[in-house]
């Protein structure tokens, strides 16, 4: 469960912080002692020494020397935020990600973005910068971290609302900007400190000396703390030394009560201290259940104060809080236990003992502090009263004590009054049982009142002069006590059984649903259905396949704002959750939920509630969490199934392809090669013989075969994706040396102009590809070509590209057909038909170019008439020819 | 005199009995096998002087028989491969063939490997000779290339490319032995050196840079120096 912090969070921590940006905060003990001058110098040195450096935001609040310091930086425009008829200027997130300088300073970290950005805090901005690259300085005062805010204000008795998270400034390199406090007070007397108006007020106590002082000294510490905190990482990574196995680990036990939130940052300051780990552990009880909806919402606000802190939160279910918390404590190891003081009665403590007692008795080994609970008094009636017993139970209870002495009156005749105040038991304890303490206790004095007056001689009045009377009386109550808190016990321990049994259920029911899907529809509308059933809410499912789609939703709905949009695509984009309730984009309806695999974010899960309400209360996260894991795995095991199947029809396909290409070249070109050869043979025993007519023609038809065969080769593996390049420098020279040479045979008879200058760049194409290209080029302008006609071959460089031009001298090709000419098996009317061929050439000179990267070109020429054939090299295929040492 | 013998080592009839008759009429024994167990037989039995070998045999990789073969025999190593395998071709070489012919091929001009080829033999038992080509001789104990009868200035890369050329007179050397033997081994794979070199060269020893008839590309396989007087014997 929860371990001691583990060395592989550190190497992780190193390994994030790779290819992240570094974040520097100038941390100050209060306003005025000059953060921004010294981040705009430090930024300014940067400058200098060359960095790209922008200022997302700094406020120079008017000050001369401040905006002598800003000029030099570039300054990303502010974004306009329009907000209750007033338009606010925030630092544009957006651009400044897109201008993507090295480092951007932003000032004031705290601050809070106005409603409507991306991000409610500051800091979550420059979260996203770091995370983008860009190294950020920013600037802090001490009060703003928000483990601090409690001690802070405990001394200078202001409070400030813009936090901080701790774990923001963990990773970060801090810079205290020191000013000792007689200077500063100078220099607030000098009218050299922005003070905001409306904080102007609270300022005069402020700024006294000894708060001064005690600021200072916190600062020193916090910074000294953070650099304790990022040597130990270090040792972690490097298991220099330790054994911290025997670490502290702190259990903060949270309510829904309003103190919680200061008793997680006390515990948060203890774990610093002790340079421990620490949960904030909930228990839910069977009274917890019963919260009201602002009780959830604070106690899920302590929770995610916790998270933010860099605390583990959990919430375990148990019959008590004694209990949940003993037996987790035992099993997580737990060495320091922070509680706040119970504010229940005297009373109360006296009937249940305290809590704090029985944590103590019950824990030996572990330390427990104890915390005032300081907002709990300040707020009477916050906390929700135990839920109180229907009235109509009460009747019940009396009617089962008026039915029980009917009952009596009856049997007094048959056994005497000996026994009857036995009977008399049974109402109460059936009271007790069924309808709890209260109703127990009501029926327990209505027990002993009816039996006195009824049964107990004198008969028809209340007699108090026997104590036995008073003994009956006492059992009674007594009975109604134990019978009522057994029940009770046992009651709540059914409705956790009963209750986990419910999650349980849901999940088994919930992962049932999901193994029927057969395709990715299928299975989101089941997801969506499922959730839409256990929480109740509006369920969306989108996918990032394409841009943001929806995949799935329940009940049908197609309408989402911008914002929601946005929100969606931010989870897609980042893997973390967004929108209502979540830290980014707050303000949207829906919730978004990432379905995260192994492989990334796999879908988007959208929920809202038509009332407006959160649409997953705080006790439902761990399930909605459970029932994301779940759907993202069925998901991913939907797209691996679909990718197996993909993979082994292409591998058939392949294969298939393969063995029919290499036997239909090998069975073609081995009776080729045998024919060629004893042509050739044929030839030289007729040498000398009048009449060869006969003999060339087997010679060029079967050439001409030979090559046709290569072509449909060429072209099925065109045609089937199958073309394997293997790129090497050519030189152009060597390219149509080689293929004027080949074509010699079918070339004969024209001149050959060769105009491609030693001086062009070596291209990057494969060799075997682009003498096919070549020979097929010059085979095509040798049959269009007028006999005798003279076909140039051109190379030339222009700025952006080189060109290769087959030029041939005859018919041309049909104007507005020329780029048809490429297609496969055209052969363009007024061609001339007796060149034979079967069109393929040309479609193979155009596969095997688009695959290298080459653009085909087909024109007509002026005068003398003929084609124009081009390949374009574009730059990215040019290779400057270097000479090593040549 | 006694006729050289020459292996052909093919599985497919027609071609064996293409090429005996072809090799017959220019004057040499032939003795055939068909598989590659046959043909290993044959270099103790029949001792041949140069074997051409296809690389598609049925019972094992041409590629895998030529280690075999070399273990057994200097004799020279023609290798019939089909086109558009280049990599074959380029492996086929590393692995010590001497040379290789493209399917379909041309009678004469399988013939003129194989004088080259036995001619190569003949070199490496000491036979040093200058090259001469056209109207450039070259001369690799004088460390001089002559070109019309006037030396020609190379620089030491152009000189050690046409030295690692004229080694082999005739044959096929790869790029990656080119640029390992002139430039160095980090270098293997950069052609474009030697594509720059080779063009300068042209310029200095060709009649018509654009027309090469002296250093001859084979497509991405290597370059040879192609010596007409003894391929025309």
């Amino acid at each position: 469960m929860i371990a001691d912090r583990p060395a592989p969070e550190a190497f992780l921590a190193a390994a994030r912080a790779e290819g992240r940006g570094q974040l520097k905060v100038f941390l100050g003990a209060a306003p005025g002692v000059g953060k921004t001058y010294e981040m705009l110098e430090d930024g300014a040195a940067r400058l200098k020494a060359g960095e790209d450096v922008v200022i997302g935001v700094v406020e120079t609040h008017g000050r001369a020397e401040t905006e002598a310091l800003v000029r030099p930086f570039e300054i990303v425009p502010r974004a306009e935020v329009a907000y209750q008829g007033r338009t606010l200027t925030e630092m544009d997130l957006d651009a400044v990600l897109a201008r993507a300088p090295s480092l951007v300073l932003v000032d004031e970290l705290a601050h809070s973005n106005a409603p409507g950005s991306r991000h409610p805090k500051r800091y979550q901005d420059v979260e996203e910068l770091i995370a983008a690259g860009i190294d950020v300085f920013s600037t802090i005062n001490i009060q703003h971290i928000e483990s601090l805010n409690d001690v802070v204000a405990s001394f200078t008795h202001v409070r400030v609302r813009e936090t901080v998270p701790d774990s923001v400034l963990e990773t970060a390199e801090i810079e205290v900007v020191d000013l000792p406090p007689d200077e500063l007070i100078e220099r607030l007397k000098a009218g050299k400190v922005y003070v905001p108006d409306e904080a102007s007020r609270a300022l005069g106590h402020f700024f006294s000396k000894s708060n001064l002082q005690a600021l200072r000294e916190l600062a020193l510490r916090r910074a000294a703390h953070v650099v304790d905190a990022q040597m130990l990482d270090h040792v972690r990574a490097h298991a220099l030394a330790g054994n911290f196995a025997a670490g502290e680990r702190i259990l903060v036990a949270v309510s829904e009560a309003p103190g919680a939130a200061e008793l997680v940052r006390a515990g948060k300051r203890l774990a610093d201290a002790l340079h421990g780990t620490w949960t904030a552990l909930h228990i839910e009880t069977p009274r917890s259940r019963a919260l009201g909806e602002a009780e959830r919402q604070r106690l899920s606000e302590t929770l995610a104060l916790a998270a933010q802190l860099g605390g583990v939160t959990a919430s375990i279910p148990a019959a008590n809080v004694v209990d949940g918390l003993v037996a987790y404590a035992t099993e997580a190891r737990i060495t320091q236990l922070v509680v706040a003081k119970s504010t229940r009665s005297r009373w109360f403590k006296l009937r249940h003992g305290s809590v704090v007692d029985r944590l103590v008795r019950e824990t030996p080994g572990m330390a427990v502090h104890v915390l005032p609970d300081a907002g709990g008094a300040a707020t009477p009636g916050a906390s929700a009263p135990m839920p109180g017993p229907p009235p109509l139970a009460y009747a019940k209870a009396l009617g089962l004590v008026a039915a029980t002495v009917l009952l009596s009156a009856l049997l007094v005749p048959l056994i005497g009054l000996g026994a009857i105040d036995l009977i008399f038991l049974l109402p109460v304890m059936a009271a007790a049982t069924l309808y709890g303490l209260r109703p127990g206790l009501a029926a327990g004095v209505a027990a002993s009142l009816a039996f006195n007056f009824f049964f107990l001689p004198p008969l028809y009045t209340f007699t108090v002069s026997d104590p036995s009377n008073l003994l009956t009386a006492v059992v009674l109550l007594g009975v109604a006590v134990a019978a009522s808190q057994l029940a009770g016990r046992v009651r709540a321990q059914a409705d956790l059984a009963a209750s986990s049994a419910r999650q349980n259920a849901a999940l088994a029911g919930f992962s049932r649903a999901l193994t029927g899907g057969t395709d990715l529809a299928e299975l989101a509308q089941a997801i969506a259905a499922e959730m839409a059933r256990l929480f109740d809410a509006k369920v969306t499912l989108w996918t990032g396949e394409g841009g943001l789609t929806l995949i799935a939703a329940n009940p049908p709905e197609d309408r989402l704002g911008a914002v929601e949009r946005a929100a969606a695509q931010w989870v897609l984009d980042r893997g973390l959750p967004a929108g209502r309730g979540s830290a980014t984009l707050p303000a949207a309806d829906w919730l978004f939920h990432p379905l995260k695999t192994s492989s990334g974010v796999v879908a988007v899960l959208g929920l809202a509630r038509d009332d407006g309400r959160d649409p997953v209360r705080a006790d439902q996260l761990p399930l909605l969490l459970g029932l994301l894991d779940q759907s993202a795995l069925a998901v991913e095991r939907l797209r691996l199934t679909d990718e197996m199947a993909e993979v082994s029809r292409l591998k058939d396909r392949d294969r298939l392809r393969a063995a029919l290409l290499s036997s239909v070249s090998h069975d073609l070109r081995t009776p080729l090669t045998a024919v060629i050869a004893a042509t050739a043979e044929l030839r030289r025993q007729l040498a000398g013989q009048a009449d060869t007519t006969a003999i060339d023609t087997l010679d060029t038809e079967t050439q001409r075969l030979a090559r046709f065969v290569a072509n449909l080769l060429d072209m099925a593996r065109v045609e089937a994706g199958a073309l394997r390049l293997s790129v090497e420098p050519v030189d152009l020279t060597d390219a149509v040396a080689g293929a004027v040479h080949d074509l010699r045979r079918s070339l004969e008879g024209h001149a050959i102009d060769l105009d491609v200058p030693p001086d062009l760049p070596l291209v990057r194409v494969d060799p075997q590809l682009f003498h096919h290209i070549l020979i097929n080029l010059l085979d095509n302008a040798g049959k269009y070509s007028d006999p005798g006609a003279t076909i140039a071959i051109r190379g030339r460089r222009t700025p952006d590209a080189l060109t290769l031009e087959i030029i041939d001298a005859g018919p041309g090709l049909p104007p507005g057909r020329e780029a048809q000419v490429f297609e496969t098996f055209t052969r363009l009317e007024g061609s001339d038909r007796s060149a034979g061929g079967t069109g393929l050439g040309l479609a193979i000179v155009k596969g095997f170019a688009e695959a290298m990267g080459i653009a085909v070109g087909a024109a007509n020429r002026g005068e003398p008439r003929g084609a124009v054939f081009s390949l374009r090299f574009p730059a990215a295929l040019l290779m400057r020819a270097t000479e090593e040492g040549a | 005199m006694k006729p050289r013998t020459i292996l052909v080592v093919d599985d497919e009839t027609q071609i064996r009995v293409l090429l005996r008759a072809t090799l017959v009429r220019a004057g040499y024994g032939v003795v055939e096998a068909a598989t590659a167990r046959a043909a290993l037989a044959s270099l103790d039995i029949d001792k041949p002087e140069a074997v051409l070998l296809d690389l598609g045999l049925p019972d094992r990789d041409g590629l895998e028989l030529l280690p075999l073969i070399r273990a057994k025999t200097q004799a020279p190593v023609l290798v019939i491969s089909a086109r558009g395998e280049t990599e074959q071709k380029v492996a086929a070489l590393d692995l010590g063939a001497n040379d290789y012919v493209t399917k379909p091929f041309d009678t004469e001009e399988l013939l003129a490997r194989v004088r080259s080829a036995l001619r190569q033999g003949e070199a490496r038992e000491g036979i040093a000779l200058p090259i001469v080509a056209g109207d450039v001789s070259i001369d690799l104990h004088a460390r001089e290339i002559r070109r019309g009868g006037a030396e020609v200035h190379l620089t030491p890369r152009e000189y050690g490319v046409v030295a690692e050329l004229a080694k082999h007179p005739g044959r096929i050397v790869t790029h990656a032995a080119l640029l390992t033997n002139v430039w160095g081994p980090g270098y293997r794979d950069n052609i474009e050196y030697l594509r720059v070199v080779m063009r300068n060269l042209r310029l200095k020893l060709e009649a018509d840079a654009s027309r090469p008839v002296l250093l001859v590309n084979e497509l991405g396989v290597g370059y040879r120096l192609r010596v007409p007087e003894m391929a025309s014997r």
